[in-house]
């Protein structure tokens, strides 16, 4: 019986689960970093009281967090779509997990290794435009509604440049494949392809940030504007599902960043999931330090950012890119 | 619709509310701990009151120490009501729509002498204000003071966190020191 199951398929299988527990654990950790580095930029000391002696610094705020929205009352409102409204965040959860597949974390340490694995997570982070479409549109409130209009212009609009960059950097290596793009790079900071594509790590940070909703674009739940945008109706675990889906989703990016232009699982001297796992973490601590000190871009000039700048910009990257490979 | 036609005078909100699906005592008690220690206010002012609650989210007196500075904007996510400043009457009929909106476990601070009785608008022939919040929703918490200080609500939000697991979590402050020796 056992022999019947394809070994690909167990691994898979492990792996998922892995995966799912690496994303809660993520999501816990960023929630408490969140919290904190909002409270150092404010000069506050952010969550330091809850729970007992043993846990100082209040490390125990996240699980108090997330047991309460577990408690919560689950709401339908009246006139929502409640088939879609309740697929919504389940929707933009699931991709986020399928993307972790074919993430190579360290030189040993990768679930899946196929040669489209650039093309697989590009094409299920764009779902979470859908489930947040469907959210604002289902749950019947004007305020979603806005929310996830501003959400798919957005989501389209900055697209096209990631798209660009990312091919700038595929021509660079010759492949799709996420390992083979991350052991091309040498172990030192100069051999990176940061400093071959500089002006494509710039565009695809900006790209990064308004692909997973932060701030400063964090239009659809523009929270003065739009009450909570897309998911103003959802309480309990709806909310935490899109909560958990956009830390997720900062993490691909982050690995995305990490892999295409700081070397992946590369360093010096430590083994290399340690590397890959700080240089996440780095980017994800920029990601919430722009978010407390930037202010919220108008609508206009998040589109004219890309429609002016980073798309032409990613142009004559991505020329200059493949005159140089010619030549 | 025309203005003499509302129906400005709403009567008490509805209050009832779905049983958990889980209620096994054990279950609840750690909840409630959970609840007392993420208590998420609604961004909600109603008058000078919602200075005060500015500041209670701010540097000096910083909520967040206890769980509570995510100050949802949507009804739907947040547990606590800070009732903050006067209600008019145009204004109770959204004040019991937005208690009414908020998921099950809910919690309400009256804060400041408004919203518990009226406070300085009391008067006789007065026409625009109603006198004490807890006319058109119930309130678990009253917090005095014309406005009360932060650290007040921050007391007014220990209260609740007390109703909620029955224990007093922080300890009490130092007696108060005056000037003069």
């Amino acid at each position: 019986m056992i022999e019947a199951i394809p070994t690909q398929f167990i691994i898979i299988f492990v792996g998922l689960l892995a995966v799912m527990a690496f994303v809660g654990l993520n999501a816990i950790v960023l929630v408490y970093l969140e919290r904190k580095v909002a409270g150092f930029i404010h000069r506050r000391p952010g969550p330091y009281e809850v729970g007992p002696p043993c846990f100082p610094h209040g490390i125990l705020q996240p699980f108090a967090d997330g047991l309460k929205l577990v408690g919560k009352q689950l709401f339908t409102p009246r006139g929502a779509d409640s088939i879609l409204f309740w697929l919504a965040p389940m929707i933009s959860i699931a991709p986020a997990i399928v993307c972790f597949i074919v993430i190579p974390f360290g030189p040993h340490l990768q679930i899946v290794n196929t040669n489209v694995g650039l093309v697989l997570i590009l094409a299920f982070t764009g779902i979470n435009v859908l489930a947040l479409c469907l959210a604002g549109w289902a749950s019947q409130n004007k305020y979603g509604l806005i929310g996830a209009a501003r959400d798919i212009s957005q989501g389209v609009a900055y697209e096209i440049p990631l798209l660009l960059v990312v091919l700038s950097v595929v021509f660079m290596t010759g492949t799709f494949n996420l390992f083979d793009i991350a052991d091309g790079q040498g172990a030192w900071p100069w051999q990176w392809y940061i400093f071959y594509q500089p002006l494509a790590f710039i565009i695809f940070f900006i790209c990064a940030l308004a692909e997973t909703n932060r701030n400063p674009f964090d239009l659809p739940e523009a929270e003065s504007e739009l009450t909570a945008g897309f998911h103003t109706e959802y309480s309990g675990m709806g909310f935490a599902c899109f909560f958990l889906a956009e830390y997720a989703y900062m993490v691909v990016a982050s690995c995305i960043i990490a892999i295409l232009f700081l070397g992946g699982f590369q360093g010096p001297v430590l083994p290399g999931g340690w590397w890959f796992l700080a240089k996440v973490y780095v980017l994800l601590l920029i990601m919430i330090w722009i978010r407390w000190t930037f202010p919220r871009v108008r609508f206009d000039q998040l589109l004219n950012i890309c429609w002016k700048w980073l798309i032409p910009l990613a142009v004559l990257n991505l020329l200059i890119t493949l005159a140089v490979i010619a030549i | 619709m025309a203005q003499e036609n509302q129906d400005l005078i709403r009567p008490f909100a509805d209050t009832a509310t779905d049983e958990p699906i889980i209620n096994q005592a054990p279950v609840q008690k750690i909840l409630n701990i959970c609840r007392a220690m993420s208590l998420w206010p609604m961004t909600f002012g109603l008058a000078c009151c919602a200075i005060e609650m500015m500041s209670f989210g701010m540097a000096r007196f910083d909520s967040a120490r206890f769980g509570a500075e995510v100050f949802r904007p949507s009804p739907r996510q947040s547990d606590l009501i800070i009732v903050a400043g006067t209600i008019s009457r145009k204004m109770a009929p959204l004040v019991v729509r937005l208690y009414e909106q908020t998921p099950a476990p809910k919690w309400v601070i009256a804060m400041g002498n408004c919203a518990i009785s009226g406070g300085p608008f009391v008067y006789k022939n007065q026409y625009g204000i109603v006198e004490g919040v807890d006319l058109i929703i119930p309130v678990d918490v009253y917090i005095p003071g014309c406005p009360p200080r932060p650290e007040g609500l921050l007391e007014g939000l220990f209260q609740v966190q007390k109703k909620l697991t029955g224990r007093r979590w922080w300890p009490l402050p130092e007696q108060a020191r005056t000037s003069d020796k």
